[in-house]
């Protein structure tokens, strides 16, 4: 069984921010809620200035589940974390619980109402019929039922961004980190959110990438 | 007459019991269609069958290598 995971590759990452326009596009997310943004991080330090993609990382042991008052969220069995916008009071609880900033609220209104909470789906869309009018609605495209991936990757222009079973991902992003390690270049072995998300790689877990980071 | 009033009473009972206090148990998620059955639209890729869920896998695994292009420029 594929476990669905994403890997952000800093050395690749050139912020060009086509992942997040992608997202956007594909699912027609309203102004203000951004699934997936690029952050950079140390950020006026020469040579140490990277950009990495960050959107929900679908967490093994999700803390937004944990969280959640009315339990909306729920598992896929490819390790996807989804979530019932017919069930979420929009309470913001995972937001606070969430270590990526995923969750996000909807303000329309003259209040600033805070309405459903909205965050990405890996591309497989909510507990509607799959490619429906309905789900697209709420939750936008359901790629994965199409027999895609995220289209975030998939439109990443330099594939920092990977998606898909984390033993294929993590066979690519290994074989990079050995390649530039091969010529000289930095290695670039940190994995962005992978301990936080996934756990620290086991001993006997041969599928794990080099160098995983929180 | 007891028996009747007994019968009477204890229909009562179970009346109010029916219309008892609704559950407040937390609800359970809706359960969702699992991906590889397919979405109904003419988006899906024409490379696997929806439905199956071997197929469905073998298609993803194809589509994630397409990401590496050390492989691609092989």
């Amino acid at each position: 069984m594929a476990r669905m995971k994403f890997i952000c590759d800093a050395e690749r990452c050139i912020e060009c921010n086509g992942c997040v326009t992608a997202c956007k596009n594909e699912h027609e997310v309203p102004w203000g809620v951004n699934r997936r943004r690029v952050v950079t991080i140390n950020d006026g330090e020469i040579g140490a200035e990277k950009s990495i993609s960050v959107a929900c990382m679908h967490c093994s042991e999700a803390p937004c589940m944990a969280v959640c008052p009315v339990d909306c969220f729920y598992r896929t069995d490819e390790g996807v974390v989804l979530h019932s916008k017919d069930t979420c009071i929009g309470c913001g609880y995972c937001s606070y619980a969430c270590p990526f900033g995923a969750p996000q609220f909807p303000s329309q209104g003259t209040f600033g109402l805070r309405g459903k909470m909205d965050k990405c789906t890996f591309c497989a869309g909510g507990p509607e019929e799959n490619g429906s009018k309905a789900e697209f609605e709420k939750y936008g495209r359901n790629r994965l039922s199409e027999g895609k991936l995220p289209a975030c990757a998939e439109m990443c222009s330099t594939k920092a961004l990977l998606a898909g079973d984390g033993d294929v991902i993590s066979d690519i992003f290994r074989n990079r980190v050995t390649n530039r390690q091969t010529h000289g270049k930095a290695a670039g072995g940190d994995v962005f959110g992978w301990g936080t998300a996934y756990g620290k790689p086991k001993k006997d877990d041969k599928a794990a990438p080099t160098g995983a980071k929180s | 007459m007891r028996v009747t009033k007994a019968i009477i009473s204890l229909s009562f009972i179970f009346g109010l019991v029916a219309c008892s206090e609704n559950s407040q148990a937390l609800k359970a998620s809706k359960s969702d269609v699992a991906a590889y059955q397919g979405a109904k639209n003419g988006f899906v890729d024409k490379n696997w069958t929806p439905g199956d869920k071997t197929s469905w896998e073998k298609q993803l695994r194809v589509r994630a290598q397409i990401q590496d292009e050390y492989t691609r420029s092989k």
